[in-house]
């Protein structure tokens, strides 16, 4: 008998544990009240100071908090003026002259000049510079063509180049471009990444560590005020969790939505918004050795892969076929002639019997994830599958990410006949410029570790670099693709859609073919 | 035992020192380096060398082993480079909402789990033992991870009484009813496995003590069932249910990795497995003999309350 009360009394003490924290769970989801809006980032930021940081993730917060010297107009990847109202090239392309704009304060209250921009720039590019210790600065080597940079009046700026640089002004506009102000880095030193201040539209708040980052509304933006009064940057790096998080109504917009889940978004509740932007996924093919040595196989490689079946089947139509090596978001400079390889089993297999090489063996390094990469490991899986299906005997090496830039970028002779690849870029000459040269041969410090080379690409991309007339550069950049989809050193795969689910309390939300996350207009009921 | 206690700390300074060793070699050792993983598609040979040297990664690895020990001794652990912050800031505010995490759980399955087990155990082969081991069966072999996504999907998303991750809400939350909302969930698909092993165990050392002679003694002497069972054998018991105990705060500690990852909570785990990814040496590094020290110390613990529960271990 005695047993019996104790068991019960047990029953009664866990019940009651039970529901003590259940009457905490009754409450229900806190919800933001309109006009604050929560934004689920996929990983804390590293620093909130523009020269420090790489990642997308970051920039998402850092384009809302800064201005630079020029922006992408909306909807496009060409520049138009910010802090800058107007600028002069000189005639050799190497004397940049910007006229800044007046009456522009930073959030702490210092004034925006030409003495601001001089530090920026001085900041990230002289090693002597009494604040060059606030770094290291990663893409400072995006301004490495800067020589000197003068305040020729109080609100004129001028920058030397020590040559001729097409990508200059497009690199202004990039993240790393962003001007802080210079007040703040004096007071706050090496915590200015934590304690940012700017000119942007939103105002730095506060950085709860691994729980938010809040920025608030500037209503003296000199470009028009936002309509939002907050915004709270919430990193959820899982994104089964994060999808768990917008469905549950704990964040009102996501980005960088798996395609898997795609689908649960569908209905009235959430809007999915795309956008092509400056991507192309793409397999390096060793071009110095093995069967990628002929031209014909490269081809055939092309010819194998069912594109279409990646983009639509593994990446549930999160991505476009791409035609070539510059990605259509590059408007100006792409090849609109230009049509990918279509799916050709029989083409691919005549082509490898026309080029005599018998030796169809191949190793092909995958990764298992990175930045840009999509979904690597099953589209190298359908890849191998297309490839075995014409002859090929293909052995996947999977790497972790940075272990798989540890192997593919020094080359891979002797190692791989084919590697997975996929960049973001700010300007049509980056990527080729960096990667498709005879002078980009890892030995000589770029990234073309396939090997391919061919005069006369090196020769249009190096005089499309230095040509400061859009429509001449655009020409050169048109007539490198059209060769470079012939030689076919790469297999031309994808071009990423950038997506983003908001609920349906957002409202005014538009993606960017920059990918960057521009906040000022949206709405929030 | 003061004696005793100071043997075993003086013992666990070699026990330190090799984790040092151990955690500095594989970060040293692992491909790929933090300016690769810093500067992505960029990282040209160039611009690596640039970072390296920023970062102070260019010297000798004997040098670079014994700056980090010696800064170590003297209380700093460096500036993690991937959150650009101090190193011992970042862990100890990651090592307080582990702490939190695993400590309600350890409390949850040391309750539910020796509860569980006495009960069981005192009712052998009753429904309640074959209940309780059919229920126990199951938290052991369900994986935590996999546990926490249903019941996101089943208490969050589709009935919406919990949040879905996180510490605290993100707006206007931030006082206890608003930790324990947010904790009732990782907390218990943490403390699912280990209530298991320790509800299993302890069944097995009641079992074996209620067989002994001064329980019948007990009983012949008109001791009152239940103080038999939680006095005179829980007691006898405990010897062997706590060793139990402080494997399974191990196994608690080292399963709120995944338990932090699906519900976003900023702990220590979630800390490492991004430091990494990210290769941030120094905040793996710090991270680490931060957790292995607080381990070693929770052992002396454990072995400190074993020796005085049971004379019999040599002091």
């Amino acid at each position: 008998m005695a047993w019996k009360t104790l068991t019960r009394r047990a029953l009664f003490a866990a019940t009651g544990a039970i529901l003590a924290l259940g009457s905490f769970a009754s409450p229900g989801v806190a919800q933001t009240p309109p006009g604050v809006l929560v934004v689920g980032q996929i990983a804390e930021p590293k620093a909130l100071d523009p020269a420090a940081v790489t990642a997308v993730n970051d920039f998402r917060i850092l384009m809302n908090v800064y201005d630079g010297l020029v922006r992408y107009k909306s909807g496009t990847l060409e520049v138009e003026p910010a802090l800058a109202t107007s600028w002069d090239i000189s005639e050799d392309g190497t004397v940049y002259t910007f006229s800044l704009r007046d009456g522009v304060s930073f959030h702490d209250g210092s004034p925006f000049n030409a003495e601001a921009v001089k530090f920026n720039f001085d900041r990230m590019l002289n090693e002597d510079h009494p604040f060059h210790d606030t770094g290291p600065f990663p893409l400072s080597f995006f301004f490495s063509a800067i020589t000197s940079t003068e305040a020729v009046g109080d609100m004129t700026v001028r920058f030397t180049l020590n040559a001729p640089y097409a990508p200059f002004l497009s690199n202004l506009a990039y993240p790393t471009g962003l001007i802080v102000s210079p007040a703040a880095v004096e007071r706050h030193g090496a915590d200015f990444g934590r304690n940012p201040s700017g000119t942007g539209p939103f105002v730095f708040k506060e950085w709860r560590s691994n729980e938010a980052v809040v920025v608030e509304k500037n209503a003296a933006y000199w470009d028009g005020a936002p309509s939002l009064d907050a915004v709270i940057y919430r990193p959820i790096t899982d994104a089964n969790t994060r999808v768990a998080e917008m469905l549950a109504g704990g964040i009102d917009m996501m980005v960088e939505v798996p395609p898997v889940s795609l689908s649960q978004f569908q209905g009235d509740d959430f809007t999915v918004v795309e956008q092509a932007g400056p991507h192309v996924w793409f397999l390096i093919l060793n071009a110095k050795e093995g069967p990628f040595a002929n031209k014909l196989v490269r081809q055939a490689a092309n010819y194998a892969v069912n594109k279409s079946a990646l983009v639509n089947d593994v990446l549930e139509g999160t991505a476009d076929v791409a035609a070539g090596p510059t990605p259509p978001a590059f408007a100006w400079a792409y090849n609109e002639a230009l049509e990918p390889y279509p799916y050709d089993p029989e083409k691919a297999k005549a082509l490898i019997a026309e080029s005599g090489v018998e030796d169809l063996d191949l190793t092909f390094y995958v990764t298992e994830g990175g930045s840009g990469m999509l979904d690597p490991v099953a589209m190298g899986t359908a890849i191998q599958a297309d490839l075995a299906a014409v002859g090929f005997d293909v052995t996947i090496e999977t790497y972790e990410w940075n272990t798989f830039l540890g192997e593919v970028n020094p080359g891979l002779e002797g190692k791989a006949d084919m590697a997975e690849m996929a960049w973001m870029t700010n300007d049509p000459d980056t990527l080729p410029y960096l990667a498709l040269r005879t002078e980009a041969w890892p030995d000589k410090g770029g990234f073309n570790s396939g090997y391919y080379s061919n005069p006369e690409v090196d020769e249009l991309l190096n005089a499309a670099r230095v040509s400061t007339d859009q429509a001449e550069r655009a020409k050169l950049y048109k007539k490198m693709q059209e060769i470079v989809q012939e030689d076919a050193p790469w297999v031309f795969v994808a071009n990423w859609k950038q997506n983003a689910v908001t609920s349906d309390k957002v409202e005014n939300f538009r993606l960017e073919p920059s990918f960057f996350l521009l906040l000022r207009d949206v709405v929030k009921n | 035992m003061g004696g005793y206690i100071l043997k075993r700390l003086v013992s666990a300074v070699p026990v330190i020192l090799g984790i040092t060793v151990i955690v500095f070699l594989i970060m040293a050792m692992i491909p790929g380096d933090p300016a690769t993983a810093i500067l992505g598609s960029y990282a040209t040979p160039e611009n690596v060398e640039k970072l390296n040297r920023d970062l102070g990664l260019d010297k000798p690895l004997v040098q670079r082993y014994f700056i980090w020990l010696g800064n170590m001794l003297t209380g700093d652990f460096g500036r993690s480079f991937s959150l650009n912050r101090p190193v011992l800031d970042e862990v100890a505010e990651r090592f307080n909402a582990t702490l939190i995490l695993a400590g309600t759980a350890f409390v949850l399955c040391a309750f539910l789990g020796i509860l569980a087990g006495v009960i069981s155990a005192a009712r052998q082969y009753g429904w309640a033992d074959k209940g309780i081991t059919f229920v126990v069966l199951i938290g052991i072999s369900v994986p935590s991870f996999f546990l926490g996504m249903m019941m996101i999907l089943l208490f969050a998303v589709n009935l919406r009484w919990l949040p879905v991750s996180g510490m605290f809400a993100i707006y206007g939350g931030g006082d206890l009813p608003d930790l324990l909302r947010h904790l009732v969930m990782p907390a218990g698909a943490l403390a699912v496995v280990a209530t298991g092993v320790i509800a299993r165990l302890s069944r097995s050392a009641m079992l074996e003590v209620l067989r002994q002679d001064f329980i019948r003694t007990a009983r012949a002497k008109g001791v009152p069932e239940r103080g038999v069972i939680w006095r005179h054998a829980l007691k006898a018991a405990m010897v062997s249910i706590i060793p139990v105990l402080g494997i399974q705060a191990g196994f608690v500690l080292s399963g709120a990795v995944y338990i932090e990852i699906v519900f976003q909570w900023p702990g220590v785990g979630r800390m490492l497995v991004d430091a990494i990814l990210k290769r941030d040496i120094l905040l793996v590094q710090g991270g680490v003999v931060f957790v292995a020290a607080c381990y070693v110390m929770f052992n002396i613990l454990v072995d400190v309350a074993q020796s005085l529960l049971d004379p019999r271990i040599k002091t």
